[in-house]
């Protein structure tokens, strides 16, 4: 029996010309960027190169801008807390919303134990912010605004645009976490006119354990690494070469061929979702019907609880989240459902599926076929799906 | 995750269902926090001579339910009376430390059901639910106003019955 991942949020596949471009590294480019020698020199060539296609996926201008980091919650560790440090003397407060990803809300809270304050903007049933808010929420002691680009839950994107036309007025720095947008998503930093932007190479077909921030020059933020002076004093320490070549590789590919991706995504995204308003009863569709990502399918479905699904399709070898993977060890209810005005119960039966550019329209009539079984047994043995009966 | 026990008994649950005219009924859980466990009896002297359950919950929640109704059937019910949520536990050859809590609704649906077995034999009237809808906060708070979860440490909700983190109930803890 196939394996039918729908899955990707957790980890995307690396893409064939990605993996060959890093063996091929590790072959032959094993040196380190910052040795003055030919091995050091074909390495920082090679890092160059990567720098510039990454750049060019999200619109940078310029290669100076882009930090490679470890991945995503290193980006916005960095961004979140270079930004608070530096800024600390100007003043100790923080904008966000109350839908961030757990390595935005755990950043801001070990901030608060260093006496910054947050004010976390809500959200309506669909996920979305109003950049009304996010000016209300601004004091004269704010020094960031971090809100994410699209949700890794629910899948809405934010109007980033606008929120950053206010931060720019205010002239306060923005912070936007776009993990589980580029690549899949056209991405342009100079028209959303963000001044940092997160994202991780695992979200576009890329490795993981690799990622990047871009940072507006001009934006003050102290490194979170001391050490070296490696990507341009931000993040000291040699570069993850290797994974760095595969991140450009992806970043590539990503820009080539995001229109096709989209598409693909958004056909069997239709697919799906009819497949589900016809198949199974008592759901609700989480996330904005227009403003969000293509990849991305949040059902809540009533009466059962999501790991009893999960576990079930497993079985037949359909791979599905509850929610993101960070936050499936923990018991409690996701915060981004509770947010948007789900029930806890509502929030325990939740399925996140994601797919992406290997995914074909039989995985979905087969995930569609099997979820359907799936969901009458386990509602022939909860107590809640008798009562409403 | 979960033992080939906790997986043999969530694939293939035993004793699934209800009975009509149970002898005994126990419901136990919080819809809001996603566990919630009926079980119903069939008692002929003094003996549980089938048991049935319905349970909305994790893995683990459906594994303790079918393994309980296991354990308990053809016991006397003094004898199930004996069986305890670690018992359980232990059948199933352990849980995950976060799912613990799981196995502590399975024990108790039971006892209530015997409860409300015995409460008819006696003519008394009681709730065969337990449910907890409401934080009482009567477990003492730390300074600040702040609320800890004292299982495991992490900061509670006003209006949460239970702890969102570990799932320990907090209303009864003084």
């Amino acid at each position: 029996m196939k394996l039918i991942n729908l899955d990707y949020l957790s980890a995307n596949p690396v893409l064939p010309e990605v993996q060959e471009a890093m063996i091929e590294a590790i072959r032959t480019n094993y040196g380190n960027p910052s040795s003055p020698h030919q091995l050091g020199d074909q390495a920082a060539e090679a890092l160059a190169k990567a720098r510039e296609s990454v750049a060019g996926l999200i619109n940078s201008p310029s290669t100076q801008e882009i930090v490679f980091t470890s991945g995503g919650t290193e980006s916005i560790n960095l961004a979140i807390k270079g930004v608070a440090l530096a800024n600390a003397k100007k003043g100790n407060h923080i904008v966000t919303s109350n839908i961030e990803h757990n390595a935005v809300l755990r950043t801001l809270r070990r901030l608060r134990m260093m006496d910054y304050k947050v004010a976390s903007v809500a959200v309506d049933e669909n996920g979305r912010i109003d950049p009304a808010e996010v000016a209300r929420a601004i004091t004269d002691q704010t020094i960031l605004v971090t809100i994410m680009h699209s949700n890794n839950e629910i899948g809405t994107i934010q109007p980033i645009e606008e929120i950053a036309r206010i931060t720019r007025e205010k002239k306060i720095p923005f912070h936007c976490d776009a993990v589980t947008s580029v690549g899949v998503v056209p991405m342009d930093v100079q028209k959303l006119g963000v001044d940092l932007l997160s994202f991780s190479a695992n979200q576009f077909y890329g490795p993981s354990g690799v990622g990047g921030l871009y940072i507006r020059s001009g934006t003050g933020l102290w490194p979170l690494l001391d050490g070296g002076v490696q990507e341009n004093n931000k993040r000291a320490g040699t570069e993850n070469l290797i994974g760095i070549i595969g991140m450009g590789k992806a970043a590539e590919l990503a820009g080539r061929d995001l229109e096709s991706r989209i598409n693909h995504c958004l056909g069997l995204k239709k697919k799906l979702i009819l497949g589900l308003q016809e198949n199974i009863e008592d759901i609700f569709l989480n996330g904005h019907p227009e403003f969000s990502l293509p990849n991305l399918v949040s059902v809540s479905i009533q009466y059962i609880e999501g790991e009893g699904i999960v576990l079930m399709l497993d079985e037949e070898k359909i791979l599905v989240s509850t929610r993101s993977a960070c936050a499936a060890g923990a018991l409690q209810a996701s915060h981004v459902l509770l947010a948007i005005g789900r029930d806890f119960a509502d929030a325990q039966g939740t399925l996140v599926i994601t797919f992406g550019k290997e995914t074909a329209e039989a995985d979905i009539e087969r995930f569609l076929g099997v979820l359907k079984t799936v969901v009458q047994t386990l509602r022939d043995m909860s107590p809640l799906y008798k009562k409403k009966v | 995750m979960y033992s080939s026990t906790v997986m043999d008994h969530f694939k293939n649950p035993r004793n699934v269902g209800e009975i009509e005219n149970a002898d005994g009924i126990g419901e136990v859980g919080n819809p809001l926090c996603g566990d919630m466990m009926t079980i119903y009896l069939k008692i002929e002297e003094e003996t549980i001579k089938d048991i049935k359950f319905k349970t909305f919950g994790c893995g683990a929640a459906i594994a303790v339910s079918s393994m309980l109704t296991e354990m308990a059937k053809g016991k006397t019910v003094e004898e199930a009376k004996k069986i305890t949520n670690k018992t359980v536990a232990e059948a199933l050859e352990g849980l995950p430390k976060n799912k613990l809590h799981c196995s502590n609704l399975g024990a108790d649906a039971l006892h209530l059901a015997i409860q409300n077995y015995e409460d008819k034999k006696a003519g008394i009237t009681r709730p065969v639910s337990k449910r907890e809808e409401k934080h009482e906060h009567d477990h003492g708070h730390e300074e600040g106003g702040k609320c800890y979860c004292p299982y495991c440490n992490i900061e509670v909700k006003e209006d949460l019955p239970f702890c969102a983190s570990c799932g320990k109930s907090l209303k009864t803890i003084q």
